[in-house]
């Protein structure tokens, strides 16, 4: 009964004219928190460093893959992969609006990632060497990203799962694009095989690594996961990553860079090898191949964009409406 | 409809120019170096405005330049298709983005020359949009049938580009003493590029003078509403129509098309 109960409010809240539910009582239905609800301190930070760091993530993930959007191999990939990028912006619009619900600002989130105090995803610290990347990227990188994002859909904070069923929606079309990429190199001349396998090589570890530390290593998931923010732990999640990768890697003849790949009858799975977590904690820790490179480039183009953002500023100060400023 | 190889020349296409192309170049030719003058137009300026995706000075901004990026890109690609048509030796779109050399390439040096200044690229984008939209108004109202269907499209893509374009000379012009002094000399940058526009075009469908004055029409309010001048400048020397360009040209090729260049006949 509270299940519905919950359900209804979230609906009426959405429309504007619920009232505010308490949130223990929002939780046990399964409802959605709504930003004029009452919430712990602790949700509410641990949503904003979340939701900004997913932000962040969706922007300086527009870098490694912008890298090849002048050298595009031809204008129907061009077309595709700049609007690939631009829906990155876009996701990057939706969720800083989404973090915004919670009372933050986003010059501020911003400020904080420019200056090192927030974290984006460590994926985006690899280069893109190769347009065979831009394939791996799509295929590894946002499929691993929407069997994160795909529970978050069912968040316990109304804004963030909102934004999600969107951004799940267009991730999947990136995940196809990037896997047709590697279709057609796969499938091309011996330059461009040998191009998709030595992307695949590169990128199929950090991909694994984005699903977090292992269970037994991740101090904040049975607390996110008690407030409904996170449904699924991260090795779940991983297993959940392999198992659907592993065909279509043989759908495109390329090869997973772990031999102890291998099909589990008792378990159901798919077995894979031991993930190398040092190298993740080196490239959170600043020390991957373009961390710095990534940061910097953001923050030029936010300090070089300074004097336009003040003069957008000045001009709607000046002619703002008189009432505006009598008020 | 694709003009038949030594018919009389095409619609619209004002007669005692000057010629400046090969005089014994067929005027089917001509008509395919025209069409190719516009579609590299597009493509150059798509090429330059993708450098500005992850570097715009807010993301709204960076989603829109995209956008129009897109936009610059999808007319490039139907009108390289056309001329590829026109020409008959089954030339694709990439065939003739990727495999012309600089100086097969007709754009004008407005488009092709780096914007890496936010001021510069918004007074780029309010000239081109500005001469586009009367050209693609033009196209749209000839008797060639794909020129007409392009223009028709593009047009209502750039009447965007230049409200964007607008929005942002206005407020940059009007906006902060710096950003005042940065737009003028962005504008001050860009102007003498303009000429090269209205200058003759063997083969032209539309004459290219003939768009000087609504273009014109379209960006001195603009300038005036920004507080700005417009200004007198000694127009530049051109010559991209002809496959003459700057030194800027060969770098954006060299990147533009050197991975297509490097696996020769294989599908992407």
């Amino acid at each position: 009964m509270l299940h519905d109960v919950a359900r209804d409010a979230d609906i009426c809240h959405i429309l504007g004219y619920r009232r505010p539910v308490a949130f223990d009582d929002l939780l046990a239905g399964d409802g959605r928190v709504e930003p004029r609800d009452e919430m712990p301190e602790g949700y509410r930070r641990t949503l904003v460093r979340q939701i900004a760091q997913h932000a962040h993530s969706e922007i300086i993930g527009m870098q490694p893959e912008g890298n090849w959007i002048s050298r595009a191999p031809s204008l129907r990939r061009k077309a595709i992969l700049m609007a690939k990028v631009q829906d990155e912006a876009g996701h990057g619009l939706y969720l800083y609006a989404a973090a915004e619900t919670l009372g933050v600002d986003r010059a501020d989130l911003l400020d904080q990632l420019h200056t090192g105090r927030q974290k984006y995803s460590s994926i985006f610290n690899y280069p893109t060497l190769t347009w065979a990347d831009v394939g791996a990227i799509g295929w590894l990188v946002d499929g691993a990203a929407i069997v994160n994002q795909v529970p978050l859909c069912r968040c316990s904070y109304g804004p963030y799962a909102r934004a999600m069923v969107r951004i799940c929606k267009e991730e999947s079309f990136h995940q196809r694009q990037g896997f047709e990429i590697l279709h057609t190199l796969s499938h091309g001349s011996p330059a461009q095989q040998r191009m998709a396998q030595d992307a695949v090589d590169r990128y199929w570890w950090p991909a694994l690594m984005m699903f977090g530390p292992p269970d037994d290593d991740s101090p904040n998931s049975a607390q996110s996961m008690a407030w409904g923010i996170k449904r699924f732990s991260n090795d779940d999640l991983r297993q959940r990553f392999v198992d659907m990768t592993v065909p279509q890697a043989q759908a495109l003849g390329l090869t997973l860079p772990d031999p102890q790949i291998a099909w589990n009858e008792d378990r159901g799975h798919y077995d894979f090898g031991p993930i190398d977590f040092t190298e993740l904690a080196e490239v959170i820790k600043g020390n991957g191949p373009c961390n710095q490179q990534r940061l910097a480039h953001k923050v030029q183009a936010h300090e070089d964009g300074a004097w336009v953002r003040e003069a957008a500023s000045a001009y709607a100060a000046k002619h703002a409406r008189p009432t505006e400023g009598a008020a | 409809m694709i003009t038949p190889p030594d018919s009389s020349p095409p619609p619209l296409r004002s007669s005692g120019e000057q010629s400046v192309g090969d005089p014994d170049r067929p005027v089917a030719g001509l008509v395919v170096d025209y069409v190719l003058g516009l579609a590299d137009d597009a493509l150059v300026s798509a090429q330059r405005m993708g450098w500005w995706i992850s570097r715009a000075p807010q993301l709204e901004e960076d989603v829109a330049l995209a956008n129009i990026g897109l936009d610059q890109l999808g007319q490039a690609r139907a009108l390289l298709s056309y001329a590829g048509r026109l020409e008959g030796a089954g030339r694709t779109e990439d065939d003739l983005a990727y495999l012309r050399d600089e100086r097969e390439f007709r754009n004008v040096w407005l488009v092709e020359r780096a914007q890496t200044d936010f001021g510069v690229a918004m007074a780029r984008l309010l000239l081109v949009a500005a001469w586009q939209s009367e050209l693609y108004a033009a196209l749209a109202s000839s008797s060639d049938e794909t020129l007409a269907a392009v223009g028709a499209k593009a047009v209502k893509e750039v009447a965007y580009h230049l409200d964007h374009a607008t929005s942002w000379v206005v407020r940059l012009g009007d906006g902060t003493d710096v950003s005042h002094e940065r737009m003028q000399a962005a504008l001050d940058a860009e102007w003498p590029y303009l000429d090269e526009l209205f200058r003759p075009v063997e083969g032209s469908v539309v004459d290219p003078a003939s768009l000087r004055a609504g273009v014109l029409d379209r960006v001195t309010p603009v300038v005036a509403e920004a507080t700005l001048v417009v200004p007198e400048v000694t127009p530049a020397r051109g010559g991209g129509r002809q496959g003459l360009h700057t030194e800027e040209m060969g770098y954006l090729l060299a990147e533009m098309q050197h991975l297509h260049r490097s696996h020769p006949g294989v599908s992407w």
